[in-house]
């Protein structure tokens, strides 16, 4: 199975329930843009580096996710809105592991 | 007033190639950004990372890519406005425009290139509910002049290399100097992290780790602020100043108040022609245009600057007759009077 599904609440409260392909080597922010749920310019401003937390969201359901790299533990210690459920989407590749991910997109800052 | 042919709008990488590509054409030009350095992006978010698809670099640093930009473009003697942001822009009689910073400086040119990016930057900051009552009260999100802080008691928040560098460099001269980051671990360059290691232990900085500045005191100015220690113990810090450092972040700001189609945070242009906002005479280049199939990437930035150029040479001189030229045959005349051409062929007669 190359596509996987991901359900993603919006900043707007909307719920979207998506596929996303394993084989395009793309992350969740990745996703997020290529759906236009969040408006452009207000995601993925570093454009993946873990400079910024524009893609910072919420992990709602119990998957297990690749561990934290340094650079989006510290950059999540300087974001804002951040709760114990935090990661940046960049930093999370599709994987047939995540099927039936659950997310909330944190508040623009 | 600053006057020009093309007035650029973002000093990034494609706001710099433009006034290479104008210069061939003769054409000065001067930059606007609200950074306080050339380079946008490149050199404000990611100046010691690498990039792979510039033509014929396999691999360059973005700090590096602005030097060499700087270079390039060093003999067409650019003028630059740097640390204002463009704010107003009014089109007069003649079809030429006056565009106005945030500080009052004025520019006056025929042409206006918007080359801003994703828009300026503009500082991050933390949502504490009542931290707009006390901006220019003692909240400051930027240092301007170090001295406001003399013999002051102040509190940086942040954990990257300005918060850093700040608290190092305010020991000197503000009367008290803390720090206060969610985590014990620093993101700045490491001589940084020890010479604030080398302070602390020197009392000269105190540093609140892993704590959060949740509120601000006072009446009018700043007086203090509470944190919350380790997730739970409240401790209330008498301050003169609050300075939180978390980065930059960019926003279209006030050039989507010029009257220009705007789609998705970005600029329509056409890109059949030449670039062309829908107001004629200013020009939008870069990651912050947009047209069917655009690729926010450096390099397209470079093209777009190129046709753009030649669009404006055009407007600015409608009679003139002009081909373009290869560098490689016309060389390159700078206005600083500097002339790099190719060299000329050796003829030698074998007997």
């Amino acid at each position: 199975m190359s596509d996987i599904s991901i359900k993603i609440t919006d900043r707007n409260g909307a719920l979207h329930e998506i596929l996303a392909p394993t084989d395009m080597a793309m992350n969740i922010m990745e996703v997020v843009r290529s759906y236009e749920l969040a408006e452009e310019g207000t995601i993925g401003v570093c454009g993946g580096m873990a400079m910024c937390a524009s893609c910072q969201c919420y992990i709602t359901s119990d998957h297990e996710l690749p561990e934290m790299n340094p650079d989006e533990d510290l950059m999540l210690a300087e974001a804002f809105y951040v709760q114990n459920n935090s990661r940046l989407g960049c930093q999370i590749h599709i994987t047939s592991a995540l099927d039936g991910l659950e997310i909330e997109l944190a508040p623009e800052s | 007033m600053i006057k020009t042919d093309i007035l650029i709008i973002g000093a990034g990488p494609t706001g710099l190639f433009t006034v290479f590509e104008a210069g061939l054409l003769k054409l000065k030009c001067h930059l606007i950004d609200a950074l306080p350095q050339p380079g946008g992006q490149c050199s404000e978010i990611y100046p010691k990372k690498p990039i792979y698809d510039i033509p014929a670099y396999p691999e360059i640093l973005a700090g590096d890519l602005t030097d060499k930009l700087l270079e390039q473009i060093k003999a067409f003697e650019p003028g630059f406005t740097l640390g204002e942001r463009a704010e107003t822009i009014e089109k007069l009689e003649d079809d030429t425009f006056i565009v106005t910073t945030n500080k009052g400086t004025k520019h006056h040119a025929p042409i206006v290139a918007i080359a801003g990016g994703l828009g300026s930057f503009e500082p991050r900051k933390p949502p504490i509910p009542n931290i707009a009552d006390f901006e220019d009260a003692g909240v400051e999100y930027i240092i301007r002049d170090p001295e406001v802080y003399r013999d002051k008691k102040v509190v940086i928040a942040g954990g990257g290399d300005s918060a850093l560098d700040w608290a190092i460099f305010l020991t000197d001269i503000a009367s008290e100097v803390s720090l206060v980051h969610r985590r014990n671990e620093f993101r700045g360059a490491l001589d940084s992290v020890d010479k604030v290691q080398e302070l602390k232990d020197a009392g000269k900085i105190t540093m609140i780790t892993p704590a959060e500045v949740t509120g601000i005191l006072g009446d009018e100015k700043v007086t203090g602020v509470s944190i919350v220690k380790n997730g739970e113990e409240k401790i209330k810090l008498e301050v003169d100043h609050f300075i939180p450092l978390f980065g930059l972040s960019p926003k279209l700001g006030p050039i989507a108040n010029w009257g220009l189609d705007i789609e998705k945070n970005a600029i329509k242009v056409n890109n059949a022609l030449d670039y062309q906002t829908n107001i004629p005479g200013i020009y939008a280049i870069g990651d912050v245009n947009t047209y069917p199939g655009k690729l926010k990437l450096i390099l397209c930035g470079f093209h777009e600057a190129t046709i753009m150029c030649q669009s404006a040479y055009k407007r600015i001189h409608p009679n003139k007759k002009y081909v373009m030229k290869y560098t490689t045959v016309g060389g390159v005349e700078g206005f600083d009077g500097s002339k790099k051409e190719a060299p000329k062929a050796v003829v030698k007669k074998i007997e």
